[in-house]
């Protein structure tokens, strides 16, 4: 095929942009363990408040220092709605939901995953600064969706990581 | 008016049609996410048009209007009759009925689901009837289309593909791969499970057939575009078309890569093996590389034009180059905007990325870049110099065909680049309201919304031009002798016969063999995996 030398170039430049482009993203993905959550665990729907796994929403801190928030999805709220985690410590995510799909993501931060009935999302994000980030649910869900939010209080070192009580 | 020209002439009608009423949806929906307090503002009426205007823009106008170029183009091209004429009216028929019933679930307030229709939301079973009855219809398009064009290359062994008819056969191609995902969805999934026969549904084995499609679906509507780009308008702008070869090149890469990545749209999907993801996203970016090619030979195409005009220093050509035409501005300003939609496009495929901007209003800046400005604005375009050519009528309403890609272009600019913004500061995308309660962090946004909503006003009377100088020319034209179609003749002559690339039958064949490799193992996983399904719901 007969290929002009400027078009030649540019297909090499634009073949060159494509492996630089994939470069990045393995080195983010494999150096740094930059992940999208793809946590693979299922739950049936119908029964997420009567499991073990859910049947306490809110933070618990582990034995390890590591924080772990479990939160239930469901038209048109987050249960709970609001939740203090400590700043500069891994905060560990569990979320599924007990009707539609929802989102659920923490402005300010890259805290965003899709939450599908059925299926819990996890994922695990360390708070560099104290302070509020507004929670959205970013999925389609009805039409309440735009009212469907939450809080995540991220506290100052040196105080502990408690629930408020829970809001339905 | 040539019997032959009512086939097209009514697709193209059906498409206009949806298109006007989803711009005034549009409208409503811009002025609405500003907060403006308008009469009968509510949260049902809204996601009732969220879903209206996605369904009529994305599947509807698009659909109907690749369908008439198709039938426009191929006869024309091959200089031949189409085949099977009577099927190509039975096809228009059941897709223009499945349309109906699909708009009509949707007015009545009971698919409130919006275009992506994820379970276990339930629209009523008519919204998910309609939408595969306008796929079936579409699938009888592409059977006329590739069966004329068998015709044709019985009667010319040896010759290439007329360039036209080659990007469209392999825009029927990805369509066809594409629509496999949808069938699956809507025939073992949703409509069973819609009717109550199936009494529950997994979300995430539907949103997987969802997005094998989905992403192919882009292609669909792109590829028509790339036919005009490189078919039509070097030879609109007064040029040669710069490579045919690899126009052809291209295309095939198309049938070859548009598959294997939907799961890109699932980055953030709990349920799917991380290693399957970035899989997708490899292949996906393999995809910048044809469009990659398409803006050298395009620009280069038209820098033939301008030089053909008498230009001579390094940029004056593109002074030179016809810009008060409507199909020539339409498509210049859609590329340059598709331009910006292909950077944002790398950055939502980007495995890591996508986490800033999943879900944000940053994805509905971005495809408004694609396929509501490359595609949509190379329609619109394509319209006006189509239309003449149907209806044997000159274009009406003239300025305001010069005038409306411009005002596109100004209102896209305004609304996407503001969404683009609001969305990396964490606004979610189809919002009702995004004050979230007077919450001080989505206050940032107000100001960037009201940008958005501006651009929405602009966008709307651009549209609205267009609608009116469709209308105007097809009831109010002055009858003219119907101009013949001209096609893009190659800057190196008669194309060198380069038979690998009109192979389409072999590079399906490839095509089909990746798209098993890419979805074999994640839906034989989410099958096998336990897991539990949903009962319907219906919160609209």
């Amino acid at each position: 095929m007969n290929v002009d030398l400027y078009e030649r170039i540019w297909m090499w430049g634009a073949a060159a942009i494509v492996v630089v482009f994939l470069t990045a993203i393995g080195i983010s993905t494999f150096a740094y363990a930059v992940r999208p959550p793809s946590h693979i665990e299922t739950i049936d729907p119908a029964t997420v408040m009567q499991d073990p796994r859910f049947s306490t929403p809110g933070v618990t801190t582990l034995p390890d220092g590591s924080v772990h928030v479990t939160m239930i999805a469901m038209t048109f709220t987050f249960l709970p709605s609001e939740v203090h985690v400590p700043v500069g410590r891994p905060v560990t995510f569990r979320i599924t939901s007990m009707d539609v799909t929802h989102g659920f993501e923490v402005t300010g931060t890259n805290v965003n995953t899709m939450v599908v009935p059925g299926y819990i999302s996890q994922l695990t994000y360390t708070f560099r600064e104290p302070g509020e980030h507004l929670v959205v649910c970013n999925e389609y869900c009805g039409v309440g969706h735009h009212t469907m939010q939450g809080k995540v209080i991220v506290d100052p070192a040196g105080t502990s990581a408690r629930a408020p009580a829970v809001t339905p | 008016m040539n019997r032959g020209n009512r086939l097209p002439l009514a697709h193209i009608g059906v498409a206009v049609g949806a298109f006007g009423i989803a711009a005034c949806m549009a409208l409503m929906q811009a002025l609405s996410r500003a907060n403006l307090d308008l009469p009968f503002r509510s949260a049902q009426i809204y996601y009732l048009s969220v879903t209206a205007h996605g369904t009529l823009m994305a599947l509807v106008f698009t659909t109907f209007f690749i369908m008439g170029l198709g039938y426009a183009l191929t006869p024309r091209a091959l200089g031949r009759p189409l085949v099977h004429e009577g099927l190509a009216w039975v096809s228009f028929w059941v897709a223009l009925a499945g349309t109906l019933a699909t708009v009509a679930a949707i007015l009545s307030g009971k698919a409130s689901v919006l275009y992506t229709f994820y379970p276990p939301l339930k629209a009523h079973p008519a919204f998910y009837i309609g939408a595969t009855l306008l796929v079936v219809g579409s699938w009888g398009w592409g059977f006329v289309v590739l069966r004329t064009l068998r015709a044709w290359r019985r009667e010319h062994a040896g010759v290439p593909i007329p360039l036209a008819v080659h990007g469209m056969a392999t825009t029927i191609i990805v369509w066809y791969i594409a629509t496999v995902g949808i069938a699956a969805e809507m025939l073992f999934l949703l409509i069973p499970w819609s009717l109550g026969i199936e009494k529950t549904i997994d979300p995430e084995l539907a949103r997987t057939l969802f997005w094998w499609f989905g992403h192919p679906l882009v292609y669909f509507w792109l590829l028509p575009a790339y036919v005009v780009w490189y078919a039509v308008l070097p030879r609109a702008a007064g040029g040669k078309l710069f490579s045919d070869n690899l126009a052809r090149l291209v295309f095939v890469l198309f049938i070859v890569l548009s598959s294997p990545v939907g799961l890109h749209h699932q980055a953030m999907d709990p349920g799917i093996p991380a290693g399957w993801k970035l899989f997708h996203t490899f292949n996906t970016f393999w995809i910048l590389f044809p469009s990659f090619i398409t803006a050298f030979t395009v620009i280069a195409s038209l820098e033939v034009a301008g030089r053909m005009k008498g230009a001579t220093g390094l940029f004056n050509w593109i002074s030179k180059l016809p810009w008060s035409d409507p199909l020539v501005a339409s498509v210049l300003l859609s590329m340059l905007l598709f331009a910006f939609g292909g950077f944002g496009g790398a950055i939502n495929a980007a495995y890591g990325m996508n986490a800033m901007i999943h879900n944000t209003a940053w994805v509905q800046g971005h495809f408004h870049l694609t396929v509501g400005s490359a595609v949509a604005l190379t329609f619109m375009g394509t319209t006006y110099w189509l239309l003449p050519k149907l209806t044997g009528r000159d274009l009406e309403l003239g300025l305001l065909a010069k005038v409306q890609p411009y005002l596109w272009f100004v209102g896209m600019m305004l609304f996407s680049f503001s969404n683009h913004i609001t969305g990396l500061m964490g606004m979610p995308r189809r919002v009702f309201d995004a004050s979230y309660g007077g919450d001080a962090f989505a206050a940032r946004w107000k100001v960037l919304t009201g940008v958005s909503a501006v651009g929405g006003i602009f966008l709307f009377v651009s549209a609205a031009f267009f609608v009116m100088v469709v209308l105007g020319t097809w009831l109010a034209g002055r009858k003219t002798e119907q101009p013949a179609v001209e096609f893009a003749e190659p800057l190196e002559g008669a194309p060198a016969p380069l038979a690998l690339l009109d192979r389409l039958g072999l590079w399906t064949v490839v095509a089909v063999v990746l798209v098993l490799l890419a979805y074999g193992y994640p839906i034989w996983h989410l099958i096998t995996t336990s897991h539990f399904g949903s009962p319907p719901y219906t919160p609209f």
